[in-house]
C-alpha cells in the first residue's frame, strides 16, 4: 500500500487547521480512500478524505447518513485496511488497532458482552493491562460514576435500556483511558436529557484526561456544541466538503452556549453546506 | 418478574409432575392381575428392580455403565469443543476437515460399534471409544456453527481493545458460542446414552444393556422390564442434571431471551 518511508514524512499542512496549527497533529488522515472488492466490481465508499485531529482537540464529522462514516472509523481503528492514502497516529501509520485508541461503536447492542455484568464489561479490556487491583477498581468506579451507572454495575446489559447500554460502552472506553477516543454516533439512542449530560461528559473528559476526541454524528447542533472543528462530508463517494472552525467561548454549557447568536450562525453555516445540492 | 409463582405456573408444574404419576398408576392397576408373560404386573417389575439394580448388580453393572457413559461423554465433549475451535478459526483446517466430518456424521453412531469391536475387542476401551466417537459429532458441529455465527461487532470490540488470544477465546468466543455448544452437548448426551446400551448388547459383557438383553433371552421378562425402567430413570436423571448445569452456565442467555420475548 503505502511505502514505509511515508510514515515518517511530516504532513503537508492540514486543511482548515490554521487556528490549531500550533498544536501537533495526533491523528492524520491524508487522501484516504476505501473501496470494497477489486477490479470492475469494486464499490468505492470513500473517495479522498484529508483532515487531521490535533492533540486535545474535539473534532466532529457530520454528513448525510450512509456515506461511509462508519467505514472511515473502522479504518482509523485499524479494523479494516484502507485502499489508498494513509491514516496515521503521531506519524505512525495505522495498520492494526492502535494501543492508544478506544472506539465507542454505534450499535451498542452488538458491542457489549451479554454474558458479562456491567462492571465486568468495563473491566474486560483492562485485564491485559495488568493494573494493580486498587487502580482497576478505581478506574471502573470512576467511569461508571461518570456515566451515572454506578447503581447498575451488577446488572446485565440486556436488562438496561438502549441509552444505558450506550453509557456502559462509553464507561468501558473511559476506564481504558485512551489518548484518542473515537465515537460513532454515540448519543443517537439516548434521550435528550442524557444526551446533554453525555455531551458535557465528553467535554469534561477532554479537560480531565487531555483526550483527543473524534465524534461522528448526524446531529449538527451536537457537532457545533462539542467540536473545535467540524468536518463536513459530502457524498457519494465520501469526500470532505469543508472543515469549519467552531469559534465559541469555552467552557461551553448547554443553555448559555446554545443561546449564543454565534452558535446559531455556526450551525446555519454547517447546515447550508450539507443541504446544498452537491 | 415477581418471585411468587403465579397460579398458572403452579398448575403447569402440577401437570408436569402429575402426568407421569397418573401414567404409573394406570400401569400399576392395569397390570395388577396380568398373567401375560410379556406384560408382568408392575408390582413384580418393581420388586425385581429393587432386587437386581439396587443391590445385586449395582456395582457390577449399573456403575460400570454409568462410568462408561460419563467417561465417553466427557472425552467427546472436551474434544469436540477443542477441535471445533481449531476448525472454525483456521480456514485451511476447516477446508481439510469439513468433508471428512460430513462423511462420518452420516453414519449412524450405532453402526460404528462393530468396527470398534473388531479393532479393540469387547473391552472397556471399545465401549468408551464408541460412546466418545458417537457423541463427538453433534457437539463438534454445533461448536463450529456457533463460532461462525459470533457477532462481528463483538469481535471488533475484542480487536479494538486488543484482547489477547486467550481472552478472546475464554471471554468472547466461548460464551458467544455457548448456547449452540450446549444444544450440541444435549444431542451428544442422548447419542452417548444410545451407544452405551448398544455397545453392551454385543459380546459377553457387563452393564445395564447386557443384563437387560440377557434377561430377555432367558425369558426373565420382569427383569427385562426392570432394566428398561432403569434406563428410563437414568436417562431422565442425566437430562435433569444437564439442564441444571445449562441453566447455571447460560443464565444470561435464558434471561435475555425471556426478556426479549416478554417485550
Amino acid at each position: 500500500m503505502t511505502s514505509p518511508h511515508l510514515a515518517t514524512t511530516p504532513l503537508e499542512g492540514s486543511l482548515g487547521g490554521e487556528p490549531q496549527g500550533q498544536r501537533p497533529a495526533r491523528l492524520d488522515v491524508v487522501h484516504l480512500a476505501k473501496s470494497y472488492g477489486t477490479g470492475d466490481g469494486a464499490k468505492k465508499v470513500i473517495e479522498d478524505l484529508t483532515f487531521s485531529v490535533s492533540a486535545r482537540e474535539i473534532v466532529c464529522i457530520v454528513g448525510p447518513s450512509g456515506i461511509g462514516k462508519t467505514t472511515l472509523l473502522k479504518c482509523l481503528a485499524g479494523l479494516q485496511p484502507t485502499s489508498g492514502g494513509r491514516a496515521a497516529i503521531d506519524g505512525r501509520e495505522i495498520s492494526g488497532p492502535p494501543p492508544e485508541m478506544a472506539l465507542v461503536f454505534q450499535d451498542y447492542s452488538r458491542s457489549l458482552m451479554p454474558w458479562l455484568t456491567v462492571r465486568k464489561n468495563v473491566v474486560l479490556p483492562l485485564r491485559h493491562l495488568r493494573l494493580p487491583k486498587a487502580e482497576l477498581k478505581a478506574r471502573c468506579d470512576e467511569a461508571l460514576e461518570a456515566v451515572g451507572l454506578a447503581h447498575a454495575e451488577n446488572q446485565f446489559p440486556w436488562q438496561l435500556s438502549g441509552g444505558m447500554q450506550q453509557r456502559v460502552a462509553i464507561a468501558r472506553a473511559l476506564a481504558y483511558r485512551p489518548e484518542i477516543l473515537i465515537m460513532d454516533e454515540p448519543f443517537a439512542s439516548v434521550d435528550a436529557q442524557t444526551r446533554f449530560d453525555l455531551e458535557d461528559l465528553c467535554l469534561k473528559i477532554r479537560e480531565g484526561f487531555g483526550m483527543t476526541i473524534l465524534v461522528v454524528t448526524h446531529d449538527i447542533d451536537e457537532a457545533v456544541y462539542l467540536a473545535d472543528r467540524v468536518v463536513v462530508l459530502g457524498s457519494k463517494p465520501a469526500r470532505v466538503l469543508r472543515i469549519v472552525d467552531v469559534e465559541l467561548p469555552s467552557p461551553r454549557d448547554q443553555i448559555g452556549t446554545r443561546a449564543l447568536p454565534e452558535f446559531a450562525a455556526q450551525r446555519t453555516d454547517v447546515l447550508s453546506l450539507i443541504k446544498r445540492p452537491a | 418478574m415477581s418471585k411468587r409463582p403465579s397460579l398458572k405456573s403452579v398448575r403447569l408444574w402440577l401437570l408436569g409432575v402429575g402426568t407421569p404419576l397418573v401414567l404409573l398408576a394406570v400401569w400399576w392397576f392395569a397390570s395388577a392381575d396380568s398373567t401375560d408373560t410379556f406384560f408382568p404386573p408392575l408390582a413384580e417389575i418393581l420388586d425385581r428392580f429393587r432386587a437386581l439394580w439396587l443391590f445385586d448388580h449395582f456395582t457390577s453393572d449399573v456403575l460400570v455403565s454409568l462410568r462408561n457413559l460419563a467417561l465417553g461423554y466427557a472425552i467427546a465433549g472436551v474434544a469436540a469443543v477443542a477441535v471445533g475451535f481449531v476448525t472454525a478459526l483456521s480456514a485451511p483446517i476447516r477446508w481439510a476437515v469439513d468433508p471428512v466430518i460430513h462423511f462420518l456424521r452420516g453414519i449412524p453412531p450405532v453402526a460404528l460399534v462393530p468396527i470398534f469391536i473388531s479393532l479393540m475387542g469387547f473391552g472397556l476401551e471399545m465401549r468408551i471409544t464408541s460412546i466418545a466417537l458417537a457423541a463427538f459429532f453433534p457437539t463438534f458441529i454445533a461448536t463450529v456453527d456457533g463460532l461462525r455465527a459470533v457477532d462481528r461487532g463483538l469481535l471488533d470490540v475484542a480487536s479494538v481493545y486488543r484482547l489477547s488470544r486467550g481472552e478472546r477465546v475464554v471471554s468472547v468466543l466461548l460464551p458467544a458460542a455457548g448456547p449452540q455448544i450446549f444444544s450440541g452437548l444435549q444431542v451428544s448426551l442422548q447419542t452417548a446414552f444410545v451407544v452405551m446400551i448398544a455397545s453392551e448388547m454385543l459380546g459377553p459383557s457387563q452393564g445395564i444393556g447386557a443384563m437387560t438383553l440377557l434377561a430377555q433371552q432367558s425369558f426373565m421378562i420382569s427383569d427385562m422390564w426392570s432394566g428398561i425402567l432403569l434406563l428410563g430413570v437414568i436417562g431422565f436423571a442425566a437430562n435433569f442434571l444437564f439442564d441444571l448445569v445449562r441453566r447455571k452456565v447460560l443464565a444470561w442467555y435464558i434471561g435475555s431471551r425471556r426478556l426479549a420475548r416478554a417485550s
